[in-house]
């Protein structure tokens, strides 16, 4: 039986309530008096100089309010390069270029607004492959760089280079040798509720952004040091989440949209809201950051990994966001997932005049997890092992210090891998050839925390009340993934209360204390741990009241008792039981002394105590608050990339079993087992929601799902041309928790949001070799590159 | 601007408006009677967030064209509660199964789903996948929601 009253039980998502009756307020739904609605203009060309704008008709039309063009408002770079402005002014280099803005009464006339709007253009020769992007007689991109320094390549200043041990020693180590190019594709991040917010200023110039981000923090902050730099010195802001509508990546970077919305809202006086449309959703929002690989891998006769040299080159897009970023969780994989003496990882971003990239669920890690576990299983070939095989002799162990010098603490991916070959039947079903086919590939990720910041800090503050009400002021962020309901499971646990007493507050930056943000799957942990803190000072003080008033209640109550009942004996009892906080405890909403937890006197209900105990006088009054700033001990990457930055990791693996239709191409996924390690389950029904939504994402991330470019134009912005998955596309997903609690982790808890999609891809691509023996490494693999594939080794048989 | 009046019952109310004749239902749900349930997640009827149900049948409001909504009922996701406030049981079976996460189909899921059930109150799980089909989830994978109407379907008590 579990030692805990709440965590680890599937607390159901009551709190959420608002969500299944319609009441939750999304940022459309948000509506602030006086509001205008905002709309853009986006390029019509790839790249061009903006000759003129013309705005007058469009300011003209009735209910316009305001209208902007990088000619109206400060040229003021933003971004993670600072190489774009707010408004584009004179060059165009992408189509989602903002090129002018309107407010208006209504987003219809708005609309209407940008019909008005002449912008002519003057056609820039561009570049849409990365590859020739980095070519000396390319179009640049840039013509100078954020100091105004001129740019002579279009290759980016981030030289992403890795290093651990010595290839060439590896090579001569080496057996076997395999050697792969693989490809990764824009995907989008589709978001149910489209991207937008509402900025709003005060007449002292101090801004409330409503906004989606699942940065508050760190999103607050680009926007005060826009707001400086456009000359509003002084201006506070305050970010506030209205309930978000899945993010995945799309809310960590801060988009131009909402500083183009804060424009408008300085000119007008007055909120204003900008909303995408779905079309704008897939045109104007970065998606995730594809990559080109080369991918040499090597082992010796026992299987055991010799090296492995990665190549990559990303394809920024026009301007840089966290796309540019990933490799810094690409070298997770490619230096640490199986044990490889003899790492070299180089990764090159360049600018091209296609769409700029940003994050999406895993960053970097689906990508070169993709590169590395289908390569796993070129090796396995080579070397005539069988691939399960070949990753358990390379398994990764506790107490690792991995050759990018992360600590793996628990680490049960041999348990993971079993699971999962003893699930699908690996050693009956696998190297059939028959159209049915199997194969794995498993994932490292961070699970708590990532330091990509100097801090990696988390605030919680913990508030209760004389009913014994307890409010959470949670510094994180709810896009989805239900961590209000695991947060009141924790805190329940961690101060003795129950969970339907636990209300959370998150995401608002004046009432929040401060964190680095909702990503790389840290808030449980983070939130967890910093909540353990926060209540166990909020426990002390209860205890402490319960010490002060408890003998005066229990006197209290036996003077009644004797008072109804004449026969009544007086009890001796023996006050030291509760003469100390130490010697008491809570649970479950009662206070009892630890010694003898039953005690028919000293057993108490909280608010008993609390009654007595808070608002009671001058001089005796007391508040019960628990504040806790937890920032984990991990390390920034050091120059040479390498450095502990998460306090542990989570591992996994997915197999699946797929059957191909050599006449259609298709394939269709016939099992998929998903074995996480997560620590400890906080609740294992949400748990395994993580691991469906993850790993039907990353089922369409292999399969079907492509944000297609033509010379920079996205041309399938809509449901219909691109293709998720819908409820009729059935993926047979069967989540396997595995439970090893980290003692690191909140209760043992580890990070689940992102893993489950990271090694799916991967495993269905090995599961397609199996059935057919063809390897696609280039994503989604379509039913059409199947038959291309098909069709190309029969013309090679014959 | 041309305008239309319509009546029509809205969650067992008799309503008239007079909106443009260009206005769709979700439109006037949201602008008219703050009915902010019903969601517009693509605004062309692909993805199913703006579902609400008309005669019976789960329809998306964001294509349906209000003179067309003339005489007939409509049932959004906010007219589906107890009139104590109590939730109906696919509220509380989403709710129980985890078949909502960040909650933006879940209003038009809730609706497509109780569309099936009245008309079908013991379907398969190919039924429901078909029942939930013009839905589209990012966050669930389905599993869990197809899970969550198995469940409402076994505990529901009386019609729904």
């Amino acid at each position: 039986m579990s030692e805990y009253l709440y965590v680890g039980k599937s607390t159901p998502r009551t709190i959420e309530t608002d969500k299944v009756t319609g009441r939750a307020v999304y940022i459309s739904d948000l509506r602030r008096p006086g509001m205008l609605f905002g709309k853009i203009l986006y390029s019509r060309y790839a790249h061009a100089k903006i000759k003129s704008i013309d705005t007058s008709k469009a300011e003209k039309l009735q209910g316009v309010r305001a209208v902007l063009t990088g000619r109206d408002i400060p040229e003021v770079r933003v971004g993670f390069l600072k190489d774009q402005t707010v408004l584009k002014k004179d060059v165009v280099r992408q189509f989602r270029d903002e090129v002018a803005a309107v407010a208006a009464t209504s987003p219809e006339i708005a609309e209407e607004a940008l019909g008005l709007i002449e912008v002519e253009y003057e056609e820039l020769p561009a570049v849409f492959d990365p590859i020739e992007a980095m070519k000396e007689d390319a179009p640049l991109v840039h013509e100078i760089d954020a100091r105004g320094r001129p740019v002579r390549s279009n290759i980016l200043p981030l030289p992403w280079k890795f290093s651990a041990g010595d290839i060439e020693q590896g090579r001569k180590d080496s057996a076997y040798i395999a050697k792969d190019n693989v490809r990764t594709t824009w995907v989008n991040q589709c978001c149910m509720g489209t991207s937008g917010c509402v900025a709003e200023f005060d007449m002292n110039n101090n801004l409330t952004l409503y906004s989606q981000t699942n940065v508050p923090f760190l999103g607050k902050q680009r926007i005060v040091e826009y707001l400086r730099n456009i000359g509003l010195k002084g201006s506070r802001v305050r970010v506030v989440n209205p309930i978000v509508g899945g993010s995945f990546g799309t809310k960590l970077d801060t988009d131009i949209y909402e500083f183009i919305a804060v424009q408008l809202a300085l000119r007008t006086r007055k909120p204003v809201k900008i909303l995408f449309t779905r079309e704008e959703e897939f045109r104007a929002l970065p998606p995730r950051q594809p990559a080109i690989f080369e991918i040499e891998q090597g082992c010796d006769k026992e299987g055991k990994l010799t090296f492995r040299k990665v190549e990559a080159i990303l394809d920024n897009g026009a301007y840089t966001s966290w796309g540019a970023t990933t490799p810094s969780v690409m070298m997770m994989p490619i230096s640490s997932l199986y044990r490889v003496p003899n790492v070299s990882f180089n990764a090159t971003c360049v600018y091209t005049n296609n769409i700029y990239c940003q994050a999406m669920r895993g960053y970097g890690n689906p990508q070169a997890t993709f590169a590395v576990e289908t390569s796993m299983d070129s090796l396995a070939e080579e070397a005539g092992i069988d691939p399960a095989e070949l990753r358990l002799i390379n398994c990764n162990k506790p107490g690792e210090l991995t050759p990018m010098r992360l600590k793996i603490t628990t680490c049960p991916l041999d348990r993971c891998i079993k699971t999962v070959q003893e699930k699908i039947n690996w050693k009956e079903k696998r190297g059939k050839r028959n159209g049915r086919g199997i194969g794995m590939a498993s994932l490292i990720h961070v699970a708590g925390g990532a330091r990509v910041y100097k801090s990696d800090g988390h605030g919680i503050m913990v508030k209760v009340d004389q009913n014994g009400n307890v409010d959470v002021l949670e510094s994180g962020t709810d896009q989805g993934q239900g961590s209000p309901t695991v947060i009141s499971q924790m805190v329940a646990e961690a101060l003795g209360f129950r969970p339907e007493d636990v209300s959370i507050t998150l995401g608002d930056t004046a009432l929040c204390l401060w964190d680095a943000g909702t990503h790389a799957s840290r808030h449980t942990f983070m939130a967890g741990n910093a909540a353990i803190r926060a209540c166990d000072k909020a426990k002390k003080q209860i205890l402490e009241m319960a010490v002060e008033h408890m003998p005066e209640i229990v006197e209290y109550k036996l003077k009644r008792k004797e008072r109804k009942d004449p026969d009544f004996q007086m009890p001796d009892l023996d006050y030291s039981l509760i003469s100390e906080p130490d010697k008491l405890d809570i649970k479950d909403r009662y206070i009892f002394p630890k010694n003898q937890p039953e005690h028919p006197y000293f057993r108490m209900e909280v608010s008993e105590v609390l009654t007595r105990g808070l608002h009671v006088g001058t001089g005796e009054s007391k508040v019960v608050v628990g504040e806790a700033f937890y920032d984990p001990p991990t390390e920034m990457l050091d120059r040479e990339m390498k450095g502990n930055y998460s306090c542990t990791y989570a591992f996994g693996t997915t197999a699946v079993e797929v059957e191909v239709d050599r006449e259609t191409g298709e394939v269709k996924i016939l099992n998929l087992f998903a074995a996480h390690d997560v620590g400890r389950a906080m609740n294992p029904t949400l748990v395994k929601g993580q691991i469906y939504g993850a790993a039907y994402m990353g089922v369409g991330y292999g399969l079907t799902e492509q944000l297609q470019l033509r010379n920079g134009r996205v041309m399938n912005p809509n449901f219909r041309d691109y293709k998720m998955l819908t409820a009729k596309d059935v993926v047979p997903v069967v989540p396997l928790v595995i439970e090893e609690p980290d003692a690191d982790g909140p209760f043992g808890a580890k990070g689940i949001g992102e893993p489950g999609l990271v090694p799916t891809a991967p495993a269905i691509a090995n599961a397609i070799y199996d059935a057919i023996g063809v390897r696609i490494t280039d994503l989604p693999i379509t039913a059409e590159k199947v038959l291309v594939a098909l069709k190309k080794k029969a013309g090679e048989q014959s | 601007m041309k305008k239309v009046s319509v009546s029509f019952t809205l969650n067992g109310e008799p309503v008239t408006i007079e909106v443009p004749t260009t206005w769709n239902l979700l439109k006037v749900l949201r602008e008219c009677f703050e009915l902010n349930g019903a969601k517009e997640g693509c605004g062309v009827g692909e993805c199913g967030c703006c579902t609400v149900i008309v005669d019976g049948d789960a329809v998306n409001s964001c294509i349906y064209p209000i003179p067309e909504i003339e005489g007939r009922s409509v049932l959004s996701v906010e007219g589906i509660s107890g009139t104590d406030g109590g939730l109906h049981p696919l509220q509380k079976a989403f709710l129980e199964n985890n078949a909502v996460q960040c909650g933006f189909c879940t209003s038009g899921m809730i609706m497509s789903a109780k569309a099936l059930l009245d008309k079908n109150p013991e379907p398969t799980e190919d039924e429901i996948r078909t029942g939930i089909s013009g839905n589209f989830c990012r966050c669930t994978g389905y599993v869990q929601i197809v899970e969550a109407i198995e469940m409402a379907a076994k505990n529901k008590e009386g019609n729904f």
